[in-house]
């Protein structure tokens, strides 16, 4: 884990003086500066020393927490800390939305493959796949806060403040993030459900007298849903991590996402590095919980005692 | 063994069974016309080929057939119930219980991520009231009983920690756990090596006290004579002839029938250069032409076969029964021409 986040920091590092307009010295004396400025910062910030000693230097202040932007002075941490409740409220309650939905409407729809609620699901999941977040969110804040004023316009409030306001401002966003995970998490479920189906063990089920209902939970789902696992874990790693950056900017919560969406916009290396090691962390982390979870899951993998 | 036939009234009686599955290729005619009764304590064998219909059979008796795409005419009658008209609640309650089935692959009916002693004890409680602890206990006892080594050690493992044999004990165990009247045993051997195989019919018959009546679904010849009473030859959805277990061995009248015996590796003959086997393709189930269904490959076809014979008694025992138009004297003569086939030894 320390190994991946290592090379993730050197190729976010070398990736970011490979794309023009890179040169932070720039950045930082603004566009109309003059040389002697830019030649005075690039001695202050050291950016005349050798590319491994720059980035040496970058490490150690990302480990002592001391990575501060180049271009507005803040501490990356303390925008960081500051940003994860916002991102977390918004990620938890979304994945709790698209997993319950996604999973009722993955089981609605095999169990009524090609009849009409499975017809009518199947349509909603694949518009719901189709419409960029950018857009349905947009569509949510001019219909139902400018024109009705039902939602409040983005932001967010703190849950320990008013848990009930919280939540207020966070349904757009929740069902925002959401209906793209449901749509896929109910395709998936239902050609998973309608294979598994057909497994020789679901008519062994069956021919035991078994209810239809636990044929279908105990039998059928305990099995189809092991990979919905493996995509949920990959999912709400990369969204905690900051990967909610449509939903964050269109909603304004100024969480991870949003933060990385800004640093990556004024090519700010300390932030983009700080936020992508953050990012990379989660995603190895959840990666790492999804393969524990599947030795508790599947018997098949557990390693032998 | 013995089963007085005419003593006992048949436990399940199937009458005039049609099967037929609508797929975007046209109607299957999985099952056409089948009647046969299954008495008490009796091992009644359905044999023959891949696609004639004999699992359709066996899995419809038990329901496991229904789909919106399935249709079906006839009875089944099993205790004053026909489990073709009953309703999914009925059928549920007699399954596992009245009848129990084990299937042809172990390595893929039992759930790979459930312990072999819940999944028994799964079957226990789908059906009778009692405590886990009453139902893993009893599991122990049928795991003891199919022969598990260890069963109270064995009874916490997974499927996947079972070898195949011992997999289809594990069946067996799941199927007897409720004294079912009825067991239909789905090719049990196919999937397994042969001394496995073995091994497994040998338990069937040691078991066969408990067990009830039994219909076992085979290909192998090998495994009727091991346990059979009586046996139905299915050929393309069709029983072409049925009997006792020596009637059909020492006197069987139909071509196909001795098409499969012909090709029996036999111990008590000299060895053949190579095992006869039946030529051509069984037909297809949809749009199958008039006639009789094995004339294609029948190498004694002559012109009435374009009509389908009536499955009826042709020879001087009762209720052996047989589909073909020769008569039984043409048939002795061509089954010595054609390499002694169920002859006794000194038959001709």
């Amino acid at each position: 884990m320390v190994f991946v986040l290592w090379a993730i920091s050197v190729i976010t590092f070398v990736i970011f003086y490979l794309i023009p307009g890179g040169d932070p010295a720039l950045r930082i004396a603004g566009r109309n500066s003059n040389e002697t400025v830019r030649a005075q910062i690039r001695e202050d910030y050291g950016f005349n020393d050798s590319k491994p000693v720059q980035y040496f230097r970058l490490m150690k202040k990302t480990i002592k927490g001391e990575l501060v932007s180049y271009s507005d002075r803040t501490n990356v941490r303390e925008r960081l800390i500051q940003g994860i409740p916002r991102t977390a409220s918004l990620v938890v309650g979304a994945a709790i939305i698209w997993l319950f939905f996604g999973i009722l409407f993955g089981v609605i729809s095999a169990v009524n493959a090609g009849r009409l609620p499975d017809r009518v699901l199947t349509m909603l999941g694949i518009v719901g796949i189709s419409l960029p977040i950018f857009w349905i969110g947009e569509l949510m804040l001019y219909f139902l806060t400018y024109k009705v004023s039902w939602f409040p316009p983005g932001d967010y409030t703190e849950l320990s403040k008013d848990p009930v306001q919280w939540a207020y401002h966070l349904l757009l966003p929740w069902t925002a993030l959401s209906i793209l995970f449901i749509g896929f998490y109910s395709r998936l479920l239902r050609s998973n459900v309608l294979d598994t189906i057909n497994e020789d063990y679901v008519r062994t089920a069956r021919a035991k007298g078994l209810s239809p209902r636990r044929v279908l939970v105990r039998h059928v789902l305990r099995n189809a849903l092991i990979p919905i696992v493996t995509l949920f874990g990959l999912d709400f790693g990369a969204a905690f991590g900051g990967g909610a950056i449509l939903t964050e900017k269109v909603f304004n919560l100024n969480g991870v996402g949003q933060y990385v969406a800004d640093s990556v916009g004024s090519l700010d290396l300390p932030p983009i590095l700080g936020t992508t090691l953050y990012g990379a962390f989660f995603i190895i982390l959840f990666s790492a919980l999804v393969d524990i979870t599947y030795a508790f899951i599947d018997p098949r993998i557990r390693l032998n005692a | 063994m013995t089963v007085n036939p005419a003593a006992s009234e048949p436990l399940l009686s199937v009458e005039d069974l049609s099967v037929r599955f609508r797929t975007e290729d046209g109607v299957v005619r999985a099952v056409d016309h089948v009647s046969f009764e299954l008495r008490p304590g009796e091992v009644l064998a359905i044999v023959g080929e891949s696609g004639c219909g004999k699992s359709v059979t066996s899995q419809t008796i038990m329901g496991l057939t229904r789909s919106p795409n399935t249709e079906f005419d006839g009875r089944i009658m099993f205790g004053g119930v026909d489990l073709v008209a009953a309703d999914d609640q009925q059928l549920r309650k007699l399954r596992g219980s009245d009848i129990a089935m084990i299937f042809q692959d172990p390595m893929t009916s039992l759930h790979p991520v459930y312990r072999v002693g819940w999944q028994i004890a799964e079957q226990i409680r789908a059906h009778e009231k009692v405590t886990k602890a009453q139902a893993r206990e009893r599991a122990i006892e049928l795991l003891d009983r199919v022969g598990i080594p260890q069963p109270e050690r064995r009874v916490d493992n997974y499927p996947h920690e079972f070898s195949g044999g011992m997999r289809q004990r594990a069946m067996i165990a799941m199927a007897l756990a409720n004294k079912p009247r009825i067991l239909i045993a789905d090719e049990p051997t196919t999937a397994l090596d042969v001394t496995i195989q073995a091994q497994i019919i040998e338990l069937l018959s040691g078991l066969r006290g408990e067990l009830g009546s039994v219909v076992l679904i085979t290909h192998d010849l090998g495994v009727v004579a091991e346990i059979a009473d009586r046996v139905l030859v299915m050929y393309a959805g069709m029983i072409v002839e049925s009997g006792t277990l020596a009637e059909i061995f020492y006197d069987p009248q139909h071509p196909y029938t001795w098409g499969l015996l012909g090709s029996l590796a036999r111990v008590d003959r000299d060895r053949p250069g190579r095992l006869p086997s039946i030529k051509g393709m069984p037909p297809s189930l949809i749009n199958r032409p008039p006639g009789c269904p094995f004339a294609p490959r029948c190498p004694h076809e002559f012109d009435q076969c374009a009509q389908l014979p009536p499955i009826e008694q042709r020879v001087a025992t009762p209720a052996h029964l047989d589909r073909c138009w020769l008569t039984p004297e043409q048939k002795l003569v061509k089954r010595v021409v054609e390499g002694q086939i169920g002859l006794r030894a000194g038959a001709t």
